[in-house]
């Protein structure tokens, strides 16, 4: 656990030296803020206090802002070499893995957590159920979770950063729209059933309403798991 | 902590990189690694570095096996890869308290440790600097400090001089040789010159097998260039006294290099000397000078790689 702490901490101390991440934050308050105060559709259209339009457009900025986040964190030590440098060292692939998806989790919380003077202005225009706004945080970050680590599976395939973002789009796609599309195509049966499992958005969706339910919470950790397990492949071929 | 390699053999694809190599490096003593480019250096050393897994053959160091304790082995081991991949963007210092918390230095040691490697590896200036911003002289001495940190038994350095200016080369070997005494060394160069100079015992590759073994001096008394003698001898026309010369039994091949300049290959075990200095008492000329031609490296490394 040493060694994660290690890397999570090196790799914090090496975001927040650069400018992308401050970057990425700005351009995700313009989008968000935008979308949520000014544009024609924003949170006093509605006319009453509500948190998921609130919330839907952080899932939509997440959408975009992952992959820029992801798309180095491996592909660009392949690239240099690093890999060499480390795996000389008593550390292991997954240990470097769970090290790397912790620091970017933990960037993407705090994007969220600067978040929250948003949840305290709609808070105190009316009457807001604090435990939907808890879920909805909660949705987002096993969201992010997910996209992290197909993030970095596409990361982990090519040396090429720009190569590894679209790859990691192509996929989010498939998770956000296509396998939806698909099921609507099934229209019912065991085959439209699995199809909608499989889209992401059905299960944000429950838990943004605030219902946590263990279907919902399988399926993050269970696709989360199975994109880092093919990342550690990827990543350990031919080596110890 | 000595080092023993039994039939290593590595392929990539279809061709053998390493092709079933044996060697032992001994503790308190530089092993170097000679070959032309494509001999297998670089894949028999990260192989030792557990970076790659071997086809076939084993690696012990002391009682631990590659293939059982690979990561056990990692701890004593300090390996300077051939590129020195470092973090552009991280400041020295930062990367070697990174590193010294990898490799599970004791906490009150670490800041200690690397002061330490800022001086040895004269890092002072440049300590807050970012690695990117280093000149390849700098940065090859942060990868030296890297590999060393946490005081390794065994140190492996893939082609350590290659881009440093002569002073750097030179402090660079000082540090080497200094580890050398109590440590097992291994470092490959494809600069024959400073192979010589450090290293205790010489290993030359070509197409992934050991055509080479033994120290500067052994592997000079094994080529037969050895017995070769410069004679420069004065009192008479060149013609004539290499006529004289001619005579001498047990002479192989004269060669006139310049005037009255002579280089002779004799047969080995003859008192060459003395026949020559007889040849002139007699003839009344004087020799000016007399030196045994040294083979060096380079012949043999010429000789061993183009046979294969």
């Amino acid at each position: 656990m040493d060694v994660v702490k290690v890397i999570i901490e090196k790799e914090l101390k090496v975001t927040f030296n650069s400018l992308l991440i401050y970057i990425a934050y700005v351009a995700f308050f313009c989008v968000t803020g935008f979308t949520c105060w000014f544009s024609g559709k924003n949170v006093f259209y509605s006319g009453q206090a509500s948190l998921s339009y609130l919330f839907s457009v952080f899932y939509w900025t997440l959408f975009f802002l992952i992959p820029a986040l992801t798309m180095k964190s491996i592909s660009e030590e392949r690239k240099d070499g690093i890999f060499e440098l480390l795996f000389s060292k008593p550390i292991k692939t997954w240990q470097l893995i769970a090290g790397k998806y912790f620091a970017i989790l933990i960037q993407i919380a705090i994007c969220l957590a600067l978040t929250f003077p948003y949840y305290i202005t709609i808070a105190s225009l009316g009457h807001v159920d604090h435990a939907v706004g808890f879920c909805g945080y909660l949705g987002l970050l096993l969201v992010s979770g997910c996209y992290i680590s197909i993030g970095m599976f596409a990361s982990s395939l090519t040396s090429n950063t720009i190569v590894a973002f679209f790859v990691t789009f192509a996929l989010l796609i498939w998770f956000q729209f296509l396998f939806e599309f698909i099921a609507e195509l099934w229209g019912a049966g065991f085959m439209a059933a699995l199809f909608t499992y499989l889209s992401m958005g059905e299960h944000f969706d429950a838990i943004s309403r605030g219902i946590i339910d263990t279907k919902d919470l399988v399926y993050f950790i269970t696709l989360t798991t199975i994109f880092l397990s093919l990342t550690r492949h990827y990543i350990s071929k031919n080596r110890f | 902590m000595d080092v023993i390699v039994e039939n290593l053999t590595k392929s990539f694809e279809n061709q053998k990189a390493v092709d079933s190599i044996s060697f032992k490096a001994k503790r308190g003593e530089i092993l170097g690694f000679l070959g032309p480019n494509g001999a297998g250096k670089t894949t028999t050393m990260k192989i030792m570095a557990g970076l790659l897994s071997p086809d076939f053959g084993n690696i012990t160091f002391d009682d631990y096996s590659l293939w059982k304790q690979s990561s056990k082995i990692k701890r004593f081991i300090g390996y300077l890869p051939e590129h020195n991949p470092l973090y552009n963007e991280m400041n020295v210092i930062d990367f070697l308290f990174f590193i010294s918390k990898l490799q599970n230095i004791p906490k009150y040691k670490v800041t200690s440790r690397v002061l330490d490697m800022i001086r040895l590896c004269g890092l002072d200036n440049e300590k807050h600097k970012a690695i990117g911003e280093l000149s390849k002289g700098y940065r090859q001495r942060v990868g030296i400090a890297q590999a060393l940190i946490h005081d390794p038994e065994v140190v492996i350095l893939d082609e350590p001089t290659t881009g440093l200016d002569p002073n750097q080369i030179f402090g660079i070997r000082k540090i080497i040789k200094e580890i050398g005494q109590e440590k097992t060394v291994i470092l490959s160069s494809h600069i024959l010159s400073e192979i010589e100079t450090t290293c205790d015992q010489v290993m030359i590759m070509s197409n992934g097998r050991i055509v080479a073994n033994g120290t500067t001096s052994e592997l000079r008394r094994k080529s037969d260039a050895e017995f070769c003698l410069k004679v420069a001898i004065k009192g008479d026309e060149t013609p004539v006294i290499y006529e004289a010369l001619c005579t001498l039994p047990d002479i192989l091949h004269i060669e006139i290099m310049h005037k009255q300049d002579f280089e002779l290959q004799y047969n080995p075990g003859v008192e060459i000397e003395k026949s020559i200095f007889n040849l002139c008492k007699e003839h009344d000329w004087y020799i000016s000078e007399l030196t045994p031609v040294q083979t060096r490296l380079e012949d043999i490394f010429r000789k061993v790689t183009q046979n294969n």
